[in-house]
């Protein structure tokens, strides 16, 4: 499995179009607008972009969106608590569920 | 493969790229220095003996008086440990010209320098300082251990003599670089950061900020090279080509005068000991402010490290 996922097939990312060029172009249309500045401005969105990919735990993403955040001005620290967040909202998002199992123990205990 | 940059040019202009007159002559000292930078284009280092002996820059003084050299951009190297350093900065400044001296700041705190600040101050020299980051990690990394306490030291004792904070016309730039390959972030947003976080954490002031891409050239195209990463980043700088850089490039503005006087269109190309050819000058003892005003730049395709997104000039 260490041969799955290799670095240069992000650059083949293009190649998705072939099963169905017009839902590809209407993802990459959705994407660039995505990531084009608006309210929030570029370092923003790269940024909730290496959050997302850490959450997802998708290499090309974590890889991609890192050298972002670099191009962006941001280094290592920036990087590494832009990770934590994510960590954290995901750990706490595994926590909160034990509200769930509280409220099945109370629905199965005496 | 990359299209040639030459190529690049001559689709987007129609014509060569051809300086538009000389307004500053950069001079190299030599490439010794007392650190050894991984990105540096040069190659310098305290190993390094290559040095511009009196004699040249006496033809350089010359050239300055004759043509009337408004800006004498002053680089190495360290440019300080040029024996003749403080004679050509003095001479110079009697000719009336502006003189931009690019330090790396950690010269100051060796032995026999520590006097080079005040000389600057005294003589309202501009200072151009390499800063690649506002935190330590990843510069002391690139440029050696204790660089980055060692700069932030410097700079509160140029501001303590007037630099960077607007008085006195005393300017202080200081120079971003990515510590790794990728490319360089919006100059404007970069700086905002730089002035934030250096004043909050240093107290720290500058007068601007240049970013500047790693250039595929000496130590950093080594370690492309080496990290195999070589054709990707000249992909990644083509694919960043904005041809709004063109006007500006500063080699349309200045000619660059290596340590044993042989005339370059850039620090780069002389670091490529890609020299101006003929039918133009090739050394300053031929200067010739006129002719070397119309002539042609030699371009390769490091030359897409000036024109990657907002420039490099």
């Amino acid at each position: 499995m260490t041969e799955y996922y290799k670095a240069e097939d992000l650059d083949r990312f293009g190649e998705m179009g072939k099963g169905n060029p017009e839902l590809f172009r209407k993802f990459m249309d959705w994407y660039t607008g995505a990531l084009r500045p608006g309210v929030l401005n570029k370092r923003e969105k790269v940024l909730i972009g290496l959050a997302v990919a850490h959450a997802i735990q998708c290499p090309y993403c974590i890889d991609a969106y890192t050298k972002s955040c670099l191009e962006e001005g941001m280094n290592l620290e920036h990087i590494t608590e832009a990770v934590h967040v994510a960590s954290a909202v995901r750990g706490g998002a595994s926590l909160i569920h034990g509200i769930q199992a509280h409220n099945a123990i109370d629905k199965l205990s005496l | 493969m990359i299209t040639k940059f030459k190529d690049k040019v001559a689709e987007t202009l129609e014509t060569p790229l051809m300086s538009e007159g000389i307004t500053s002559l950069q001079v190299n000292l030599g490439y010794s220095c007392n650190m050894a930078c991984k990105h540096c284009h040069v190659g310098a280092g305290p190993g390094r003996s290559e040095e511009m002996n009196k004699d040249t820059i006496d033809i350089v003084l010359d050239s300055v008086r004759k043509y009337d050299i408004r800006t004498l951009d002053i680089t190495g190297g360290a440019p300080e440990l040029n024996p003749h350093f403080i004679y050509l900065v003095k001479e110079a400044k009697k000719t009336g010209c502006h003189i931009i001296a690019r330090s790396n700041l950690t010269i100051f705190f060796e032995k026999g320098f520590e006097r080079i600040p005040e000389f600057y101050q005294e003589n309202n020299i501009e200072i151009t300082a390499s800063l690649p980051y506002y935190l330590d990690s990843g510069v002391d990394r690139v440029r050696g251990a204790g660089t980055f306490h060692r700069s932030i030291e410097a700079l509160k004792l140029l501001n303590s003599l007037g630099y960077g904070n607007g008085s006195g016309g005393r300017r202080l730039n200081l120079v971003y670089n990515p510590s790794g390959i990728f490319l360089a972030p919006a100059q404007d947003c970069l700086e905002e950061e730089y002035r934030r976080e250096l004043t909050s954490r240093y107290g720290i002031v500058f007068s601007r900020l240049f970013v500047f891409s790693n250039m595929p050239v000496g130590r950093f195209r080594t370690h492309l090279e080496k990290t195999g990463a070589l054709e990707r980043y000249l992909k990644t700088l083509e694919d960043s080509f904005n041809p709004s850089t063109l006007d500006g490039l500063m080699c349309r503005h200045l000619v660059s005068v290596g340590w044993d006087g042989a005339l370059y269109d850039c620090d780069f190309n002389q670091a490529l000991d890609l020299h101006i050819e003929a039918p133009y000058p090739s050394h300053i003892r031929d200067f010739d402010r006129e002719l070397l005003g119309r002539r042609e730049i030699r371009l390769g395709d490091h030359c897409y490290g000036c024109t990657a997104g907002q420039g490099s000039t």
